[in-house]
This record gives structure tokens, sequence and C-alpha cells, in this order.
């Protein structure tokens, strides 16, 4: 069952010099139970489309078209008031980058969570309290901490407490941003570990924004790459981070070897990502793709299924029964 | 660890730097003198040519280290053995003409440059302070050519920009280019490309790479990660809460980690194979406070492997392997370990 259909989504940044194109015509699907990795670098609007679909953009940002579907509902055409009210943390909810720093230091951790519950729905004080210690024990901490505060909790229970917050209103889509950079390999591992246990027990459909692609593949089925504003490839995530069809996502996944993987040289993706104000013509990673010739530079890939069911790829380069061109990055 | 033959240009030797704490009453009574052992005895050496990575959790020491070795921080006690000379023991004057062969890099390109400065007067600070270039053409020309070999090309279209107009790959180039222009035997690189893109990080550590081979520099390269320090370095020193506890070369550490911190360490890395689903969490509980770090081993109170020895005798670092030291008093039963581990899941085949 589809849980958040995308379409077609556009959301763009107005600013002095023109328009940023963060979010340029973007689609997907959010089946029910699932969770969608999305990934890609910095500034390739990962983080702007999470912001969008929680309808939480600063004052220059404006969706200029498409639409996003959570069950029956068309959330961009919702009015503020019935947005915030009924969707926003009580059915999409978010776990922001860096949150586990935004917590109150004067304020006990448990107290924070419990009044995200009384903000959002008629609960007594007792209830939320309960909750609160329901919650802090599904995501792996002892309830008698709920009276501590932030300084006395670890990174990485901080960050497990911020994701308890977002679960405050029984949420049917979490979006979590970069729920685990800036911590380390062993405390990220128990958070991500605590995530999907979540998952597992509460059903909870997810979208994972990261920029590490080993994050997505231990967590995410479905995975989507984006590039300057574009989802460039799409699909479950044995496909797309196995057998990468984009020449993108070809030299993605040649700049992150595994670590049991023989000793490799090093590599990387010639060039910078663009500028979103006047992102390039045709395919937007025509200048840096040892591939791109004269139609790249001039026709805009669409993306569409090649190959394997569900795996999405706009690329010139690959044919539609999804034979690829292999690209060797150096 | 003593490894004093003519290819070692850096050998490390009991170094120590503690900060010190405000005292309590209390303690000032005892006579105690609280500190925040941040480098607590390492013993390490970098051989000419090599890229030595220095890996560890945050808050281990491993900054600290880089900077002491330099003597941006000043050692508690120690030896710095560089080139045949204790630099521990030179003074101010004679530790800033060293300095022209031992160099720096630090993590954040946005904040380790002075923003009213171009790029050309960045580069050529170094060679103002030490007092190489006899005149302005000479500065000019030595300038173009570090910028040339961090690849910052057309060098004349770089040379009078500022941080503000270059990305943050660009700054880390300039920052590169600034400690080779003195033409540096050794360079100390903490985290360079920790705050950069993925499709970026691999053009600066190429040019880093080829440094080392074409020039014979030495480099001790200060990271968290560990799966890049075993695709980028020669050898590796794992660091935890301010002691070495392994060290060896990059492949046989990886594939024979000896050490129950490394083994953790090693297998807390996600696969980035998705058909291998596995998160492990690890040792149990978080890194101690390095004011009052556990007696003995330090690990002790995380390790799997943890008897009473553990907790009152520190281990030293032994060769188990040639050239692979590690710090345990239990090194044969962490590698049955590691072995019933792999043996449980088949042949892990690497992926990619």
């Amino acid at each position: 069952m589809a849980q958040l259909v995308v379409e077609n989504l556009k959301m763009y940044y107005h600013t002095r010099n023109g328009q940023v194109r963060a979010v340029d015509d973007i689609s997907f699907t959010l089946e029910a139970g699932r969770a969608l990795g999305v990934v890609g670098e910095s500034g390739c609007g990962k983080s702007s489309l999470g912001l969008t679909l929680l309808r939480l953009l600063p004052s220059n940002g404006r969706v200029v078209g498409g639409s996003v579907r959570l069950g029956s509902d068309e959330l961009m055409a919702m009015e503020e008031e019935a947005f915030r009210k009924g969707v926003r943390w009580k059915r999409l909810a978010m776990v922001f980058q860096g949150a586990m720093n935004a917590l109150n230091p004067v304020l006990t951790v448990g107290s924070q969570i419990a009044e995200a519950i009384l903000a959002h729905e008629k609960a007594t004080k007792e209830e939320a309290v309960e909750r609160a210690k329901k919650l802090l024990e599904m995501v792996g901490i002892n309830p008698a901490r709920y009276s501590h505060y932030p300084h006395e909790f670890s990174g990485g229970m901080k960050q497990r407490a911020v994701i308890a917050m977002a679960l405050a209103c029984n949420p049917e889509v979490v979006i979590a941003d970069e729920p685990t950079t800036a911590l380390d390999v062993m405390v990220q591992a128990q958070v991500l570990k605590a995530i999907s246990d979540l998952r597992q027990r509460l059903g909870l459909s997810m979208i994972l924004v990261s920029h590490d692609l080993s994050v997505v593949a231990q967590t995410c089925d479905d995975v989507a790459v984006m590039y300057a504003g574009k989802i460039v490839e799409y699909g479950p995530v044995e496909e797309v981070l196995v057998n990468p069809k984009h020449p993108y996502t070809q030299g993605l996944t040649q700049a992150f070897p595994d670590i049991r993987a023989e000793r490799a040289p090093i590599v990387s993706i010639p060039g910078t990502p663009p500028n979103l104000l006047s992102p390039p013509s045709g395919c937007r990673f025509h200048p840096r793709c040892p591939l791109a010739d004269a139609r790249c530079a001039a026709e805009e890939p669409v993306l569409e299924e090649k190959g394997a069911p569900g795996h999405r790829v706009a690329c010139h380069y690959v044919s539609k029964s999804g034979e690829v061109a292999e690209v060797k990055f150096a | 660890m003593t490894a004093s033959q003519p290819d070692v240009l850096l050998e490390v030797r009991d170094l120590v730097k503690h900060f010190p704490l405000r005292r309590s009453i209390r303690e000032i009574v005892r006579g105690e003198r609280p500190a925040v052992r941040a480098v607590d005895g390492v013993s390490f050496f970098v051989r000419r040519g090599e890229i030595l990575g220095l890996v560890g959790e945050s808050g281990c020491g491993k900054t600290t280290t880089g900077r002491v070795l330099l003597r941006l921080e000043e050692p508690t006690s120690g030896e710095i053995i560089f080139d045949g000379q204790d630099i521990t023991k030179l003074s101010r004057e004679e530790m800033r003409r060293l300095r022209r062969r031992m160099q720096i890099v630090f993590q954040d390109p946005y904040d380790s440059m002075n923003p009213n400065l171009d790029v050309f007067r960045i580069v050529a600070e170094p060679l103002r302070i030490q007092g190489l270039a006899k005149s302005h053409e000479e500065m000019e020309e030595r300038v173009a050519r570090a910028l040339a070999d961090v690849e910052l090309t057309p060098v004349e279209e770089f040379m009078h920009r500022y941080p503000r107009e270059l990305s943050g790959g660009q700054r880390q180039r300039v920052a590169i280019a600034r400690a080779l222009v003195l033409e540096p035997d050794f360079i100390v690189a903490d985290e360079p490309v920790s705050m950069l893109d993925v499709s970026i990080r691999g053009g600066i550590l190429k040019i880093l790479q080829r440094l080392v081979r074409e020039r014979g520099l030495s480099l001790l390269f200060i990271t968290h990660d560990l799966s890049l320090a075993r695709h980028f370095c020669d050898r590796i020193a794992v660091m935890y809460l301010g002691k070495i506890v392994e060290q060896g070369a990059s492949d046989a550490l990886v594939h024979r980690p000896h050490h129950p911190y490394t083994q953790a360490l090693m297998e807390a890395v996600l696969s980035t194979d998705p058909r291998q689903k596995r998160i492990y969490t690890g040792l149990a509980g978080e890194i101690p406070n390095p004011a009052n770090p556990p007696s003995g081993c330090r690990l002790h109170p995380r390790c799997p492997l943890a008897s009473d020895r553990c907790r009152t005798e520190t281990p030293p670092l032994v060769e188990h392997a040639p050239g692979h030291w590690a710090a345990c008093h239990f090194v044969e039963k962490a590698l049955e370990r590691l072995a019933a581990a792999e043996a449980a899941s088949p042949a892990e085949e690497p992926a990619g």
C-alpha cells in the first residue's frame, strides 16, 4: 500500500540572485512499512526535500509545483492550520540533523518528550509522562532516566531520545535527516540498531536522508540517489547499490569502498557539484561525466525503469533493457 | 617498541600530554593533581615515504598527539625523535627553524585560514616567517609551484582569490599548498577530508598520496574513519583513551585485528553491501572520561575478554607478528574469538 506519494514536486528558494532549484521535479512512492534512503552530497537538495514534505520551509522557499499525498490527503494544498493540527508530528514526523544538540539544557529529557505529546494531543500530564517513559524504553534508554538532563546523556543516547520524541504522536511516516552524522562508529551502530528495531516493532515507514551509502545499505529497502535537485537513480537497495547504472551512482559506490574489500586505489569524481542557481543544461551530471556527449548536454534524460523491475535510471547511456556503460572513475 | 632503523624519520617514545584541571580544595589538601590524560604513553614511528594512519574515536587523543608532535602543544614527557634528534629538547628558536621540515594540515578548511588574506599571501606566509624567499619573484615562483602541486590551476587565477570565493575542497588544497611550500619532510594531516563530500575527498587524497610517492614525504594521517585509513594508509595505529592499542600494516590490521578494541571497531563499520545486512553495536558502554581512566588495560570495563589481570596490569605493546604490535594480555584468545566469529559468518565476499 502506498503511504506517501510524491509527484513532480518542485521547491525553489527565491534569492536575490535568482531561483535555487533545490527540489526539481521529484517523484517517488513510499510503501507502508518500508524505508527509503535518500543519498546525495551537500547541496543536492536532499534535506530540502524533507523540509518540503513537512512544510517547514524558510520564508524564501516555495513549492512551485507537484503534489504530495499522504494516504488520501493532498498535503501541499492543505491549509496551514489543518496541516499543523492533523499532519505535522501526528502523521508525519521528522528527526532533524543535529537535533540532539537542540535539546533544551535546562529541562529534563523526559519532560521534553512529554511536552511534545501534550502539545499535540489531548492527554493528561500523567498519561504523557507514562508514554514518554515508554518511548524512552523503546529506543533502548532506561525509563528511570526520564528525569535526567541532556548533559547527563551521551551523544548516542541524546540522538535516540530525539528519535523517541519524533515518535511521540505515533506518526505513520518518520523522516530522519542524517540521524547518525557526527557520531562515532559504535554509537552510530547503536542508533541505527534502535531505528531498525523500531521499524520492525511499529511497522513505521521511514525516509532516511544521508550522505553515507553504508548507512542506507544497512537500514533501507529502497534508495533514491539525488544529484543537483533531481533523482538520478531509484530502486531497491540490493539493485541500485549492487548494480549501479547511473554514472554518478557508479562513482559514489566506487568512492565508498567496503572496509573488507581488497585495498583499492582512491577514487574521485572530477569537478564539483553545480550551483543550483543555474544548473547545467540537459543531464545535470554531464559536465562531470566521462560518458557525456552532445545529447547529454542538450536533452534531459527521463527517470524510467530500465532492466530490473523497479530500478529506474535517468541516463541516456543506459539502454531500455538496462544495459549499462560501465564507468571507471580513477 | 623500538625501531631505530635508518628508514625511520620520526619516532615517538612514551609520549605523554596531560592537561591539568582546576583543583578542588580537597585535591589541593591531598596533593592530587587532576588532569585530562589526553595522550598517556604513546609510542610509534613513521618511516620515510610512508603514510601512517592514526585512527580512533572522538576524544581518544589522536588530534592532541598530532599537535604535540609539532610542539604546537608542549609534551608533558616523552621523546619525539625527528631525523635522529629529540625535538622536545629544542629551544623555541630551534623549533621554529625545524618547522620548515614539519608541517600540519588542519581539519576545518573554513576555520584555518585568515579570511582577509588572498591565496597568495596565505601560502606565502610560511616562507615569510621562515625568511626563505630572497625576492618577491622567488616567493611568487614557490607559491605557484605549491599551488600547481595541489592542482589549483590555472595558478594565476587562484593566486588572488580569497577563501570565501573557494569551495571547501579548494580551501583544503590551499591548506595543503601552505604546508607544502616549505618542502617539508613530514606532514601531519588531521582529518583533512572529513568535512568534504565523497566525490571531492578523493581528489585531495590522491594529491597527498602522489606527494608521498613522488617526493618521499612522510604523512601522519589522523582520522576517525577506519575504512578510509584501510584504503589510504600503508600502516595504521589504533588509539583508545590516550594509548595506542594496536599498530600494523593496513592489510594485516584489517584482516587479522589482534586487539579486542580494533576487532570491535572493525565490526562496527557498516558494510556498503546491502546483501549483507548486519549492524553490530560494538562494545558495551561508552568511552570513559580521560580525566579518570580505568586502571590496568583501559578497555577492561568494556572488553568481553577482561579478567582480573586486565584490571590491575597495563598491557604493553608487544610485537605478535612481524611489524604487528598489540597491547592486550589475551591476544591468543582474541584471535580465537575472531576465528570463531569468521567461521560463524561464512566467507565474507568483498563488495564491489
